[in-house]
């Protein structure tokens, strides 16, 4: 099954609500699935202050319990000599979230955590987005995330009942591959070997056997080679073949697209002050104002974007 | 008279539902939800004991409140009694009803009154996928749209939805009747056997072996009494058109052989 969650603020009001909003939605989907859950915040203050780059990863990704063992001050204290520039880490239980000035680079970031930690699993990476990914019971794991207190504009979450690969770090979504980029999924692609083939040939390289990760995959592949968002996901339903509801998302937007089928659930609301989508209603009951948004069900291969 | 159709399942013409109907009981009792568990007041409903509560009396209606999207909300009911659901109710709201008035005042989710035997199930808002799948009997309304699959392998019972319904509805029906007053999507009626559907806006496509068919008196008839039954009774008949089965998967086709 899998429960997937998604809450575009649109209303700066609510930025510091974001946490305390994404938490009571994953954690009521928990019964879609609860072998792990992770979560993407866009723009909170803590793991991704403004003006800064930062990387979410799990030093071991063998390491299956609530928190990692890793002292976060001596880490940032190696990373900032590798850069040359000071790193803060970030203890967020199962994954960790270094940040550094802008001007450092993503990419430098990325490579001095690799250096320190050469078996870590990024989980995510940019200017806007913290990742976060564990093994265990979503509300155990908002828990040790401290997703309540997480504030921002964005944020999805996803828990997982896995079908097409082992419950591992490597098998939890979100799948964040590009920078800024979010993709979660609720279904299993039957094709995903054959495409994962493809893109390996082309240079991509993979943290998992998952099916969902060849999907986030593919659309940063096409998101690199110049498409918007829409074009991406619309040659993604006419390559993959399975069962989804997708939500896609990156700094700016937050995209929702069901496979011909549709026979994954999906419903979205909208209000004045924010956009939400989840697999089931009662994820959303507890948003503000739920009672006079627009509730309605994306149609099949219909490709839903808002930016902000 | 159709010889497919059980009068005793018929919501037109079900006598048990009116004769085992207490006129004597006027009350209401309200149950909240977000106060007592679920399956406590299933198990009321069902007329069995619950601890704390007193039993529900022959007849008796009921109005839950707060379902807030959970699922199996008032499944398997059995007896004459009017339930009203306000708020929006999960997957399989109203579940192999049998006799039983249930009015959801907000969306269904998946299943809504999935294989329903007799009674009455009513959504004031959407249906998602699925609604009245393989349902013998009763009368489904959905006074809103009601998403893919609707009426999936119906097997006797009848739907009217005020709005739309979504792709591959009516799915292998057996027998039933379907109105639309809005339009349907994609693949209609696909592998249809023996209901009868009744469109009143534009099909996207109509799947294998379904086609329209004439509206002859009976079906005028037949469509009259089922929007009266839904609270359309304004509509024009002659405004709907009438798909149905052509009977081409009937027999075995060797040019269907792979």
């Amino acid at each position: 099954m899998c429960g997937i969650v998604g809450l575009h603020l649109r209303s700066p009001d609510l930025h510091p609500h974001l946490g305390e909003l994404l938490t009571e939605m994953l954690c009521e989907m928990q019964d879609r699935g609860a072998d792990s859950a992770g979560v993407a915040v866009y723009g909170d203050p803590r793991w991704s202050p403004p003006g800064h780059v930062a990387v979410s990863f799990m030093p071991d990704p063998t390491v299956l319990t609530l928190s990692t063992g890793v002292e976060v001050d001596a880490l940032a204290a190696v990373l900032s000599l590798d850069l040359a520039t000071p790193v803060t880490v970030v203890d967020a239980g199962p994954t960790l979230v270094a940040h550094a000035a802008g001007s450092a680079g993503v990419e430098a970031l990325r490579a001095a955590v690799l250096a320190a930690f050469p078996d870590a699993l990024v989980a995510g990476f940019g200017a806007d987005v913290a990742v976060l990914k564990g093994v265990g019971h979503p509300r155990d794991l908002a828990a040790a995330y401290g997703l309540g207190g997480a504030q921002g504009w964005q944020g999805v979450g996803h828990t997982r009942m896995a079908t097409e690969s082992a419950v591992n770090a490597g098998g939890c979504h979100p799948y964040a591959v590009g920078p800024d980029q979010c993709l979660v999924h609720n279904g299993s692609f039957s094709n995903h070997a054959t495409i994962r083939r493809d893109l390996r040939a082309r240079g991509a390289v993979f943290d998992s056997e998952n099916d969902t990760e060849v999907g986030a995959r593919f659309v940063a592949d096409r998101l690199a080679a110049g498409y918007d968002v829409e074009t991406a996901l619309k040659e993604l339903c006419g390559t993959f073949d399975g069962f989804y509801t997708l939500l896609v998302s990156d700094s700016r937007s937050f995209a929702v697209v069901r496979d011909a089928i549709a026979c994954k659930p999906a419903v979205i609301a909208e209000t004045d002050d924010w956009v939400a989508m989840a697999s089931e209603y009662r994820a959303l009951v507890g948003l503000p104002g739920v009672e006079s948004a627009r509730l309605y069900e994306p149609e099949p291969e219909r490709i839903y974007a808002w930016t902000r | 008279m159709d010889p497919l159709r059980d009068p005793l399942r018929d919501p037109l013409r079900d006598p048990l539902r009116d004769s085992l109907r207490d006129p004597v009981v006027e009350s209401v009792r309200h149950l909240d939800l977000a106060e007592l568990p679920l399956r406590s007041v299933n198990a009321l409903l069902h007329g069995r004991e619950v601890e704390g509560l007193a039993p529900l009396a022959p007849g008796e209606d009921v109005v839950l409140t707060h379902p807030r999207g959970a699922h199996a909300v008032a499944v398997g009911l059995d007896s004459p009694r009017q339930v009203r659901i306000e708020g929006h109710v999960g997957y399989y709201a109203a579940g192999m009803n049998q006799r039983a008035d249930v009015v959801v005042d907000g969306n269904a989710g998946v299943g809504v009154a999935e294989n329903m035997m007799s009674g009455s199930v009513t959504v004031l808002g959407n249906a998602s996928q699925a609604a009245g799948a393989t349902a013998h009997g009763g009368l489904l309304v959905v006074h809103g749209d009601a998403a893919a699959r609707c009426g999936i392998s119906m097997k006797g019972v009848d739907i009217v939805v005020g709005g739309s319904i979504g792709h591959m509805s009516a799915f292998m029906a057996q027998a039933g009747r379907l109105v639309v007053r809005g339009g349907a999507g994609d693949a209609l009626g696909d592998s249809i056997y023996e209901a009868r559907l009744y469109v009143r806006g534009e099909v996207a496509s109509l799947g294998a072996d379904c086609v329209a068919k004439p509206m002859r008196p009976e079906h005028h008839e037949e469509l009259g009494a089922l929007l009266k039954a839904a609270g359309y009774e304004d509509d024009d008949p002659a405004a709907y058109t009438r798909y149905g089965s052509a009977r081409e998967l009937y027999h075995f086709d060797v040019d269907n052989a792979y």
